[in-house]
Parts: C-alpha cells; structure tokens; sequence
C-alpha cells in the first residue's frame, strides 16, 4: 500500500504556543485513520496545516509524494483532498442539490465552461445519486438552512465527496448527532471506504465511532503524537489512559 | 402553490412589467420619458453593484466613480465623431479593467475597510473628473453630447433614446440572469455566505472576487455611458460619492442579493423623488421618511416584503398539509 | 518653523474635534454594530437647538444645557428606540442607509424649518490670541482642544474604572457572556448612544462657532470621523481618538504646505497605505476566525 498522504515533522506556534510540535504520519491508500486527543491538543490545527487554511511554522506535507506545503486551500482540494469543519459549514441559502454541485463545480471545465456552459456543470446526476447515497432524496430541493442537525451533518459530509476525492479529513463528524443519525453516518463513510476505495482521517472525540469505524489511530497530546496502533492496542496503551484520564 | 404554477405567475408578471415598460411612456410628458429613461440607466449601474454587493458580497462605495468613467467615455468620444456603440464598448473594457484593479484590495482587506479603500477610490476619481481638464474640461464639464442614431434612426427624441436604453436594460437582464443562474452565480453565493468553507471546496475566492469586482464596474461603466447621451452634459459634479451612496441605497432598499431588487430600488431611488414633488420644498424631506420607514418595517427591502408574504402562504400550506396528514393518521 | 508649530496646533484642535465625533461614532459600532452615516447631521444639529432655545429667550448658558438635554433625548434616546432597535438583527447595510436616510432628513428639516443660510454662533472662547515663545495660538484652538482632551479622559475614565462603564466593555466585547454573567446588555447599549448624544453636542458647540451653524455642516464631519474611526482600527476608543488626531493633522498641513488640485486626496491616500498595510488599522488587533 502506498502513502496518499506524508506529514513530516510539522510544527504550528501561535507566539509562544506550540499548537502543534512536530508531528509526523502518513495515511496509506484505503485506510480509516483516527486522530483522537484531549481538546486543545492541536488536532484542527494540525488538519488546517495539512490543507492550507493555517501555514505550518516548520514542516512539510506531501500529498502522492507531491510537495503541498505554501500551496492555496482551493488548489489543494483540486489535488483531490477534501475535508469538513468542526463547526458545520454548509451554505444556508442553497437548496441541497445547489450544495452538493457548488461542491464539486471547480473541479470540472474551465472558468469559461463554467460561465457559458450548463446552470447544473454537467453535476446534476452525480448530486442526485450523492443526495440517494446519503439518503436525503426526498429533501434534494430544499434549502440547506431549513434541514436538521443532523441532516446538515450528512450533507456537510456529502459535500466532501462530491469531487470524487482520494483523501477526505473529517473534522468531528460525529460532534452533536445523535444516536440513529450517527450509525447511518459511520454506515455512509465504511460504504464510501470499501465501495470507493476513498481514504480518510477522522478527527473525533466519540470513542466507539473511531474504534469502530478506524482502522488505525493515531493519538496526539500537547502537540505531540502519544501513540499509534490499531484501535485494540491503543485502548489498551497505558500512556493514552493517562493522558485522558490525568493522574 | 406548485413549482409550474409559479413559473408561470413569474412569466405573467415579467410580461406586465414589459408591457407597462412598451406602452406607458406613449402617455407621458416628455419629461416623464426622459425621468424613466434615467430609471433605466441607473438600473443598470445598481445591477452591476447587486452583483459585487448583493451576490459576491463585496462592499463597494464606488459604483458612482464607474458610472462617471463611462460617462466621460461617452461623452469624449462621441463629441469626436465617434458613434456610441465604440463609447460603450471603451466604457466596458475600461471599467473592467479598472473594477478588476479595485477588487485587489478586497483580497487583503474586508467590510468596512474594503468600503474606505472603495470611498476613496471614489473621491480619487472625482478629483480627475474635475481637474484633468485637458481630458474632462474640468468644472464645465462636457456639454452637447449627441444622442446615437440607432438603426438609421436618431434617438434625438427622448421616446426614442428611452426604447434604446430600454433594449440595453432587457439585454443586462438577460446576460447577468444568465451569469447568476451559471455555476459563477453560486460561487459569487459562496463567497458572500461562507468564504472559508468555499475556498475548501475549491472554489478560488480570488478569482471570483475580482471577477465581482470587474463585472460589476463594466456594467456601472455601461450605465455611465447610457447616461452621457441622456443627459446631454456631463460634469464631475454628478459623479460625487453622493451618487454611489444613492446605488448602494437602491441596492438595498431594493433588496440586496434578489435579483429584481435594483428594479425595485431603482422606482425607489429615481421615480419616488419625483412623484413627491407634488408637495414642494417637503419633497426630500417625506422621501427620506418613505425610505427609513421601508427599512424599519422590512429590513431585507422591498423584494424582502415579497418574499415573506409568499413564505408565510408557503408555510400556512405546509403546516395545513401537514395538519390534514396527522388527522388522517389519527383517524384509522 | 513658528508657522509649522502653529499649523500643528490647529490641527490638533481640528483632529480633536474630529476625534470627539470618531470616538461617538466608535461606540455605537462597538456596542450594536451600528454604522451611522448621520452622524455628522448629528453634530449639525445640536447647535440649532442651542440657537432655538436662545431664541426663546434664555441665556447662553442654559442653552447649552437645553442643547445638551435635546441631543441627548433625540438624538440619543429616540434614534436607538426608533431607528436602530428593529434593525439591529437585520445586519450593518441596511441600517447604515437608513442612517443616510436619516441625514437628508435632518438636513432637509433644518434647511426647510430653520434657514437654508448659515447662523453666526457665539463661541465659549474669547475671540483673542495667545502669545507664548514667540507663537501664537488662538484662543479658540486651544479651547477646543482642552475640551475635547476634558471630555475624551472623562469618557476613558468612565469606561474604565466605573462599574458601569466596565459592563459596557464587556456589553461591547462579548454580549452573550455579559448577559451570562449579568450585565444588563440592553441598557449598556443604550448608554452608548446617550453618551454619544452628549459627545456630538459638545462637538456641536466646539465647532458651529469657527464654520457659523448650517445645515450642510455635517457633510464633512460625518466623513472625517468615518474615516478617523477606520484609521483607528474601527473598534476601539482608542483608535479613534489617534485616528482623528492623525486626520486633523493631515488635512491642516497638506491644506498649508500643498495647493495642487489634489490636495483632497491625500490624506485618503494616505490612509489607504496605512489600512493596506495594517489592514486592522493603526492599533487595531486581529479578529481571529476559529476554523
């Protein structure tokens, strides 16, 4: 298995906080990473630096053994690399269809296709089959701002694979869903896993998500990487109790 | 009320709107004509600014500077011998030009700071029209400009010049319909709601953004260079920061980011003034109650007073849909 | 270099005033993100009901009281209960053009209800110079500088080590947590705009004696403390006060020492270098956007 995505060493201060402090690991085609950690342990900060949003103080990330430190968020997500935020960010005022095509409308044509071509960029299809995929056919023309949480989260979700990408962070997909919407989510993004091939890394504080939806964890603490393993051995890492549990 | 049915109620209401657009002014006075004429051209200039404002969401105090460019486009040109149509062709790719320049600031900065460096532009551009008189004739400003001869017939008639900026109007609509509706119309959406979240989607905000900034400018420029032969004279004091306040007013009193919104502002902006001169010296005073009443009572402007009445029938539909559904339920 | 110290001088009390204006218009954009394009009309007007109620017949003094009170009642009170209040959740535009609105209708009630010519205004100075080092200095600059200097380090102080002026800072800062923790949010906000009534007053009787009282006053004024207000960083008192400073400066001397034709211009190019480069103005901080 080849590595989609390299982190080598990258450190992010804000004046004189180490957000993050040298963190190295990379992420091999097909696998479900988790990143767990205690809040303020440099987990968003560390997925800004990978995708351009943040610039890393040191380091670098390769992305298909391709440089992608410096480069703008736009062009690394055109490189095939989407994410979510911790926070929802989906746009209100469009209808969910609307959502799912802006989501994936850059990657296709040019800025003259795009201004001539059709209103839909040739992405109606692929938004109604993403809208079946996450089960919201029946809300497909509504406005984004009129659905529930957790619908917003599946879409949210949907908008990140809208562009066929070979790599999706996840920033706390899980964060503030409740039961029944978080198993159709977990069942939406293993489908995307194994019918797919997509890759993913999962930032998430709900520990039977990632233990049952990663296939590897990485767990990061004050910047630093604690420990890495498959799930059962990182349960069962004495320094990762600690961390959680304190003294 | 069905999505068939609405599309048709939209075309009934564009064909009355036409219609009233064709035949009305064959009643008016002259000066009627020449006020409504106005009413078009201004129209255009505060679509132009919908699109850096109200869809892209770019503050811009500067809408009245490219008005102004175009303006003198015309005028020195035409009063050359030049035909209008190489005026405004000048006036657009200048206007562009310039617009795309301004848009270079609002990658660096927001809001209101975005609103100072547009203000000043603004100012900046006031200060040529006056003093560079070798180009502008300074404070005379440029007197005579000749109305085009359209088809082999002049437009010396008001009625007839109206037609013709009547016809620009109805090609801006169709072209900027065209570019809201185009996946720029929802990257222009993006960038206003959510800048961050649309940069991650690859959309590049920068592009879009001068791309606002330059489409909105050539279509100010193209108003201003409707305006010159209009009017006859153009003189820097028509092209005051006044002027882009008063389109950013009809922007918003319209209801920014809708895109009938600068017709209904533009009623508002140019038509209302006039209809109130029947009381006299009050006339701006009564205006400028009208205007922050409308405000207070729908904030979202006049399309705002639309669109909640259709989403309260909308609603009041829903909830008896859903009313009617429930009791079925409850009634096995 | 007599004549630049002088120059300077001037431009301090114009700055001064300027500040004064900036630093009302500051806290109604701190406390409820108003942006009030009137308040230059603001500081017209205020004058006028000084000269109306001297009319009646009272002396100067208690006209000013009067002055004080009116301003403070309507343009304080009324403008937020009225205008501002069923706006606020609507966002900064449209309330920034009903503001304009609000403008053309105070200066087209005065023009029309008053006089459309300008009113000779008596000053609170003595119409005098003074000479100190080989200087002069009017009486008139320093007056207006020694009350706006009184009334901004009795604001500062207000804000500061009161009780209540520091539950406006946090009514300002973070309303949501200032109402968590008690502090009477709604109230705070409508201290803002009384004080700013008071402000625009003071500055209303500092300035109408230099340019006389008329209605088209405030064209100018609105936008100078615009301007200073943005210079400043937009959301601190602070900045404000230097911003206006900096802009009464500017103006004074590039009225002196430069006379081409676009002389208007340069303080805005100024200000534009300064704004590009510090684009959260000169003391202002980063607002971080958490991702």
């Amino acid at each position: 298995m080849t590595a989609v995505l390299e982190v080598s060493d990258i450190k992010k201060r804000f004046g004189g906080i180490h957000a993050v402090d040298g963190v190295s690991f990379e992420v091999r085609e097909g696998e479900i990473l988790g990143i767990i950690g205690p809040n303020g342990c440099g987990k968003s900060t560390l997925f800004n630096c990978i995708l351009g949003q943040l610039q890393p103080s040191e380091g670098e990330v390769k992305l298909d053994g391709r440089v992608t430190t410096g480069m703008r968020p736009c062009d690394i997500n055109k490189l095939g690399v989407s994410r979510t935020f911790q926070l929802l960010q989906i746009f209100p005022k469009l209808s969910v269809r609307e959502n799912l095509i802006l989501a994936a409308q850059e990657h296709k044509g040019t800025m003259m296709s795009r201004l001539f071509g059709p209103r839909d960029a040739g992405l109606n299809g692929a938004a109604d089959q993403m809208i079946a995929f996450f089960k919201l056919t029946h809300l497909a023309d509504e406005l984004a701002g009129g659905l529930s949480y957790g619908q917003q989260k599946l879409l949210d979700a949907a908008m990140a694979f809208m562009a066929g990408p070979r790599l999706v962070l996840l920033d706390e997909p899980a964060g503030g869903v409740n039961l029944t919407m978080l198993g159709n989510l977990r069942d939406r993004l293993k489908a995307f896993n194994e019918e797919r091939g997509a890759t993913f890394v999962v930032i998430e504080h709900n520990m039977d998500f990632v233990m049952s939806l990663c296939t590897r964890v990485l767990v990061l603490a004050e910047g630093k990487v604690l420990a890495e393993g498959l799930p059962a051995e990182v349960r069962a890492n004495p320094a990762v109790i600690e961390a959680y549990l304190g003294h | 009320m069905s999505e068939a049915a609405r599309t048709r109620l939209n075309y009934a209401g564009v064909a009355i709107a036409l219609a009233f657009l064709i035949l009305a002014p064959l009643e008016f006075h002259r000066y009627g004509i020449y006020i409504l004429s106005q009413w078009a051209v201004m129209t255009i200039a505060a679509i132009g600014l919908n699109l850096t404002l109200g869809y892209a969401g770019q503050v811009s105090l500067a809408q009245g500077a490219f008005v102004g460019i175009g303006a003198y486009c015309a005028a020195i040109l035409t009063t050359q011998g030049w035909p209008l149509i190489a005026a405004i062709a000048l006036a657009l790719v200048l206007c562009f030009v310039i617009g795309w320049l301004l848009g270079y600031p609002a990658l660096r900065v927001q809001h209101h700071y975005l609103a100072f460096v547009t203000l000043a532009f603004s100012t900046l551009a006031f200060l040529v029209f006056r003093n560079e008189s070798w180009l502008t004739n300074g404070t005379e400003g440029i007197d005579g400009v000749p109305r085009p001869t359209v088809l082999g017939l002049s437009t010396t008639p008001h009625l007839y010049y109206y037609y013709f900026c009547l016809f620009m109007l109805a090609l801006v609509t169709l072209a900027t319909l065209g570019l809201v509706r185009s996946p720029w119309g929802r990257a222009f959406i993006a960038l206003r709601e959510n800048p961050l979240r649309a940069l991650s989607l690859g959309v590049d905000t920068r592009r879009y953004i001068l791309m606002a900034f330059a489409i909105g400018s050539a279509l100010g420029g193209l108003a201003g260079a409707l305006y010159a032969p209009l009017v006859g004279l153009v003189e820097p004091p028509a092209f005051t920061l006044t002027l882009s306040l008063n389109l950013l007013m009809m922007v918003i009193v319209g209801g920014s980011g809708y895109f009938l919104g600068p017709f209904l502002g533009g009623l508002v902006a140019v038509l209302l003034p006039e209809w109130l001169r029947v009381v006299d010296n009050y006339y701006l005073i009564l205006y400028a109650l009208l205007v922050m009443g409308l405000l207070i009572y729908s904030p979202t402007g006049l399309i705002g007073i639309v669109d909640r009445f259709l989403v309260d029938r909308r609603t009041r539909a829903a909830s008896a849909a859903r009313a009617a559904a429930s009791a079925s339920i409850e009634r096995p | 270099m007599a004549n630049f110290v002088a120059l300077l001088i001037a431009g301090l009390a114009t700055g001064a005033l300027y500040a004064l204006v900036a630093v009302g218009f500051t806290l109604l954009w701190q406390t409820s993100q108003t942006i009030n394009f009137a308040q230059g009309e603001f500081v017209m007007l205020p004058a006028f009901f000084m000269l109306a109620a001297m009319h009646a017949g009272l002396p100067f003094w208690a006209a000013i009281l009067v002055g004080l009170a009116l301003s403070v009642a309507i343009l304080g009170f009324a403008f937020k209960r009225l205008l501002v209040d069923p706006m606020l959740r609507h966002g900064v535009l449209p309330l920034a053009i009903a503001t304009m609105a609000l403008s053309t209708f105070l200066k087209e009630s005065v023009k029309t209800f008053y006089s459309a010519e300008a009113s000779p205004f008596p000053s609170i100075a003595p119409d005098a110079y003074l000479h100190l080092f080989g200087l002069s200095v009017s009486w008139q600059n320093i007056v207006v500088l020694g009350v706006a200097i009184a009334a901004v380090v009795a604001l500062q102080f207000l804000l500061q080590r009161t009780r209540t002026g520091r539950q406006m800072q946090a009514a300002a800062q973070n309303p949501t947590v200032a109402r968590i923790l008690g502090v009477p949010v709604e109230r705070m906000i409508l201290y803002t705009f009384l004080i700013n009534g008071a402000l625009v007053a003071l500055a209303s009787l500092l300035i109408s004696p230099i340019y006389l009282a008329k209605f088209s006053n405030g064209d100018t004024l609105g936008l100078a403390a615009f301007i200073a207000a943005i210079v400043g960083g937009f959301n601190q008192i602070r900045g404000a006060i230097v911003g206006g400073l900096l802009l009464g400066i500017v103006d004074n001397l590039s009225a002196a020492y430069i006379s081409t034709q676009y002389r208007g211009a340069i303080p805005l190019c100024l200000l534009i270098v300064i704004i590009l480069f510090r684009p959260n103005g000169l003391l202002g901080r980063a607002e971080e956007r958490t991702v």
